[in-house]
């Protein structure tokens, strides 16, 4: 079965492990929101470091899909086909 | 391990914007800070627990990418512990998330493993493993009040939660909303702001709404109260029923913080600022404000403190000690922390550039 990668910021990885990148097995599209439920299955506090518990993305995290950022798409309802790459980015935030 | 602790040592526990800093002391007046813990996370909460022998430290943190999260170390920030699922997490059927924790609070000796936390938006929330998992308290959340609750200009949150060390009383107070009570350990509650002004509203008597910035209960005296309010510094002596205003006397009436003393009657610690347009301390000359006869008279402690100081001091940046003389500490917003190991007679600025102080907290180091 083909995977979707998800490529993690280096400040997340040590929740992860200390992977970089997290595969997930797809047979067809999935949801962005699928999509992180599988890759961080295993990863509880990564999994509330991206989302809240609503399942909300958190305001300063970015999911790119192809370099597009989720929110100006269909948010997590985002379709992500396998092949296509994904990338988990904090946003300029702070002071 | 921090420093040298050793079992009887002190334990200063310092939360700032941008991380934690912890340090120990032999004397409250030597102290060795390791820090910044959870760099770049702000700690708007803390309580150290040292019952059953053992000294707990529970931080609220919360990272402006990643959230927050409570996370707790029982070896003086050596190393720190965060539960999976998360300590805090709003129900599901809820439909909210947690922003920020503004509160930790251990429960009394008589009730080991209980820790009580405040949090935005504006809940209550109860452990009995020590601070590991919270259960949020219904009967607040369910309030028909709720709606109408407001956020301040720091957020919608419950800030303070006072639990009577034998009985079933809890008090909570919230900006905005004031002072609630329970008189069944959290089952059900009743607004009790008879005499705070909120003079913000249309009504400036209102049943609730109040932006009541902290309470504190007297050691002493059962149904005996302290509160800071966004302008006025009030005393009950009746559970809350009615507050009476304590603030004459005092430079201004305005401020966040409200201390009392670990044991001794009547006494209780304020920090001034000018106005609700002007938060600084008045005429920029920092003091702390001691009452030792409930607000019948203040003293204005300044010793050791400086002149020219246009920070605040928020609500909890200050906290005392338990030991004898209780030692009283606070931070400002321009990152100093001052120490006084003798009831506010005398301070010494024991950290200073850290980012802006947002809880302090102090306790004897147990079961090092």
């Amino acid at each position: 079965m083909p995977d979707i990668s998800v490529v993690l910021p280096s400040i997340l990885q040590p929740l992860a492990g200390g992977q970089s990148v997290l595969t997930a097995p797809a047979d067809g599209p999935v949801t962005v929101a699928k999509l992180l439920d599988s890759i961080t299955a295993d990863f509880a506090v990564l999994a509330r470091r991206l989302r809240d518990e609503t399942g909300a993305l958190r305001r300063f995290v970015n999911v790119y899909v192809d370099g597009d950022e989720v929110r100006r798409l269909q948010g997590l309802d985002t379709e992500v086909a396998p092949g296509q790459e994904v990338l988990v980015i904090q946003s300029v935030a702070g002071g | 391990m921090v420093g040298m602790a050793t079992q009887g040592s002190f334990v200063l526990a310092v939360g700032t914007k941008k991380g934690l800093w912890l340090a120990t002391s032999p004397d409250r007046r030597e102290w060795s800070f390791t820090g910044p813990h959870f760099l770049m996370s702000e700690i708007p909460s803390i309580g150290i627990d040292t019952r059953e022998g053992r000294t707990r430290i529970m931080v609220g943190v919360r990272n402006e990418h990643w959230g927050p999260t409570v996370a707790h170390s029982d070896d003086l920030g050596a190393t720190w512990s965060e539960p999976e699922q998360g300590a805090i997490t709003f129900p599901e059927d809820t439909g909210a998330a947690l922003e920020r924790i503004w509160q930790i609070y251990p429960d009394a000796e008589s009730r080991p493993g209980v820790v009580w936390a405040g949090a935005e938006p504006i809940s209550v929330w109860k452990s009995t493993d020590g601070g590991e998992h919270f259960e949020l308290n219904r009967g607040l959340w369910d309030h028909p009040h709720r709606s109408d609750w407001g956020a301040g200009y720091g957020g919608a949150a419950a800030h303070s939660i006072v639990v009577h060390p034998q009985g079933e009383t809890v008090h909570v107070a919230m900006s905005t909303g004031g002072v609630y009570r329970s008189l069944d350990g959290g089952t059900s509650w009743e607004a009790r702001n008879k005499g705070i002004s909120a003079y913000f509203m249309p009504d400036p008597n209102p049943e609730f709404g109040q932006c009541v910035h902290k309470i504190a209960a007297d050691a002493a005296v059962d149904g005996r109260l302290y509160a800071q309010n966004h302008h006025g510094v009030y005393r009950t002596d009746d559970n809350a029923e009615s507050w009476t205003s304590i603030a004459e006397g005092l430079p201004a009436d305005f401020g966040f913080v409200m201390l009392t003393h670990p044991r001794r009657e009547g006494t209780a610690w304020v920090v001034p600022l000018k106005a609700d347009g002007e938060r600084i301390p008045p005429n920029g000359e920092l003091a702390v404000h001691r009452t030792d006869d409930a607000g019948g008279s203040w003293r204005r402690l300044d010793n050791g403190l400086p002149r020219g100081e246009y920070n605040s001091v928020l609500r909890d940046a200050a906290s005392v000690d338990p030991a004898e003389p209780a030692g009283v500490y606070f931070g400002t917003r321009g990152g100093t922390v001052y120490a006084s190991a003798d009831e506010g007679e005398t301070f010494t600025e024991v950290a200073s550039h850290l980012p802006d102080v947002l809880c302090v907290r102090a306790a004897v180091v147990a079961g090092a």
